[in-house]
């Protein structure tokens, strides 16, 4: 990683990226605005699949909310690159960076496999806890629920806490 | 104004505020928590206006979304607004000298303004429109919020970097 931060610091994109001043506020701006979306998105999903929330089925919130987490994570990617282009050694060998990406991937692993089952068994998802049967099944969607939705979280809290890593 | 700069001078010499200031973990803490609940803040006020503006959940009632949706814009607000004092804490003098920090609680206070208008005129006619398409006052309500508060979080990202020369 260290290598790869160091080649990528010299390459020409990286030092427009630098010079540049206004690149680095704005894209963090935009990858702030997109965090706030994918994250309130799925919060919105989270709050329905916990019932916490019921005015709309779980596919009707899923129908809804599901293309904003992947259309915000492609504006994350891409924000997220111009950044790491600009100023590789500040994320590429950090330990909350990586930690970061970890967590991501796991969150996305979740909403796949969400919007999957969702698609699938669209029924199953919105009888489940009906019954006394299916009880044990609430509880583990509910468990699910939520560590995806602390997934998401460490995410965010990664994220920010980049800036602070400690270089040695 | 001198009683008000008199006032930062004591808050920024305060047993919390030093403490806020020399600890190196303590800031990053307190901004973790504050920038996640602002992209909450965010988030929800989006999905909001998104709706007012017809370009998404637009075949949701308005009432049933504000009223599922705004106690938790609320709350996150109120923890963003105790975690951002804390922050401002650590150097009000320094903050409130930063003309991008000014910029930004100009902007949070128009999107304010815009919201109670919003709220006490425009929304008094939301039967008619409760399910529909929303009338022109209402669309410019969700567009400027959109703007205004996406002019926070550019502010106030771009006041990590002037306040603090090469800073996080």
């Amino acid at each position: 990683m260290e290598a790869i931060a160091t080649w990528l610091a010299a390459t020409t994109a990286s030092g427009v990226i630098q010079k540049t001043l206004w690149v680095i506020p704005v894209m963090q701006t935009i990858h702030i605005l997109s965090v706030a979306m994918v994250f309130s998105s799925v919060m919105m999903i989270e709050l329905r699949v916990l019932g916490i929330t019921r005015s709309q089925t779980v596919e009707q919130t899923a129908h809804r909310f599901v293309p904003w987490i992947f259309s915000g994570v492609a504006v994350l990617a891409l924000t997220g690159s111009v950044l790491i282009i600009g100023e590789p050694q500040r994320s590429l060998p950090s330990y909350e960076f990586q930690m970061k990406m970890l967590y991501l991937a796991v969150a996305i692993a979740f909403t796949i496999a969400f919007s999957q089952s969702v698609r699938q068994h669209a029924l199953v998802w919105e009888t489940a806890g009906a019954t006394v049967r299916t009880a044990a099944a609430r509880t583990l969607v509910n468990g699910l629920a939520l560590v995806a939705l602390l997934a998401w979280s460490m995410v965010v809290v990664y994220g920010r806490w980049i800036a602070y890593t400690v270089i040695h | 104004m001198q009683w008000l700069i008199d006032f930062l001078t004591w808050l920024g010499d305060t047993r919390l505020s030093l403490s806020i200031a020399e600890s190196t973990w303590l800031f990053p803490a307190i901004e973790v928590v504050h920038v996640f609940a602002i992209s909450m803040v965010f988030g929800t006020i989006a999905i909001i206006d998104l709706r007012l503006l017809g370009l998404a959940s637009t075949n949701r009632r308005y009432t049933e979304m504000a009223r599922e949706l705004l106690p938790w814009t609320g709350g996150a607000w109120v923890v963003s607004a105790m975690f951002g004092t804390l922050l401002i804490a650590s150097r009000p003098v320094a903050y409130f000298d930063n003309t991008d920090f000014r910029l930004k609680f100009l902007c949070m206070g128009l999107a304010g303004i815009n919201m109670l208008v919003f709220h006490f005129v425009t929304s008094r006619g939301v039967a008619r429109w409760d399910k529909g398409r929303v009338p022109l006052s209402g669309r410019v309500a969700g567009g400027l919020s959109l703007v205004l508060w996406i002019g926070v979080v550019y502010f106030a990202r771009k006041t990590g970097f002037t306040l603090v020369q090469g800073g996080a």
